[in-house]
């Protein structure tokens, strides 16, 4: 089973990549109120129990994956 | 003999041998620590984690060093009261690690920095030499991601603890509150963006660097 983890910038944490990718789309007329650049990492668990590969999933994330301090995560499982 | 000053190598350190001089001009003696290590933490004097881009800087600065098996040593050495110095990536490192509080981020500018800084003293550490006496210092920055960031409260409590080494005199990055470099609770384990190493002869453009590394003397 896949599950997908997606991180984020906290939203107090200044998002330097967002902001230029924000003022890009600006400058050519497609101005957005925010946009904000995380990561997508992609953990392919040997598990087929749904619970049993996100209880894998967040202990993997919370050991590396992301910093508490300065981003948040999401996960999600993948459907073929 | 006097025991030897531990240098930590992971793949994509590029510091290192900087470091292995600055440490031979105090006329200490420098010795590789690889990653993949671990070591007798009694056989050093002292440790330093030199800057660089270990593993490329992938998935975050410091993240994937600061799970490498050297680093298992190195938290023990940290908790025996052993001085540990992290610059730049070396910093990032011991931050993920959470050996010293804090993350560093993307400079505020978005760009990579590379300059002579000012900097001043907040609080001694235990790498803060007592006999030069420097409240200000001179040092080259170079980093792309050395904006230091943690929670308001969490930093009002940095400053009233002393954690809290350096700050800088002219902030080259948006770090709050302008730190430059910071210490754990006990002080042994500190560590800052600018780079001492690079500022160790006057033909370096500044003999500063000298002020860190001569605490290991005293």
């Amino acid at each position: 089973m896949k599950i997908g983890v997606k991180i984020l910038p906290k939203t107090e944490v200044l998002d330097s990549q967002g902001r230029a990718v924000e003022g890009t789309l600006k400058n050519h007329g497609k101005a957005v109120n925010q946009c904000r650049v995380g990561k997508y990492v992609q953990l392919d668990i040997g598990e087929t129990d749904e619970s049993k590969a996100l209880g894998k999933a967040k202990e993997i994330a919370e050991f590396v994956l992301y910093n508490p301090l300065i981003e948040t995560y999401e996960l999600e499982v993948v459907k073929k | 003999m006097a025991k030897p000053v531990g240098i930590l190598r992971f793949l994509g350190t590029n510091c290192d041998r900087d470091v292995w001089q600055a440490v031979e001009a105090m006329g200490l003696t420098p010795q590789w620590l690889w990653y993949e290590d671990q070591f007798a933490v009694k056989d050093y004097q002292g440790f330093i984690v030199p800057g660089g881009f270990s593993y490329g800087d992938y998935l975050r600065c410091g993240a994937l060093a600061a799970k490498a098996p050297v680093m298992k040593s190195l938290g023990e050495a940290a908790a025996a009261g052993y001085p540990v110095l992290g610059i730049c990536n070396g910093f990032q490192i011991l931050c993920e690690t959470k050996l010293l509080p804090g993350a560093l981020v993307r400079n505020e500018s978005r760009r990579f920095i590379d300059k002579w800084v000012d900097l001043n003293l907040v609080n001694p550490t235990r790498w803060t030499s007592r006999s030069q006496g420097a409240v200000h210092l001179r040092l080259p920055i170079a980093h792309g991601e050395g904006r230091f960031v943690m929670e308001e409260a969490e930093l009002a409590r940095l400053f009233d603890n002393e954690q809290v080494w350096w700050t800088y005199g002219d902030n080259p990055n948006g770090s709050m509150r302008d730190v430059a470099g910071v210490a754990n609770e006990m002080k042994n384990v500190c560590a800052l963006m600018p780079h001492p190493e690079r500022a160790m002869f006057d033909w370096m453009g500044s003999e500063d660097g000298r002020a860190i590394f001569s605490a290991l003397l005293q």
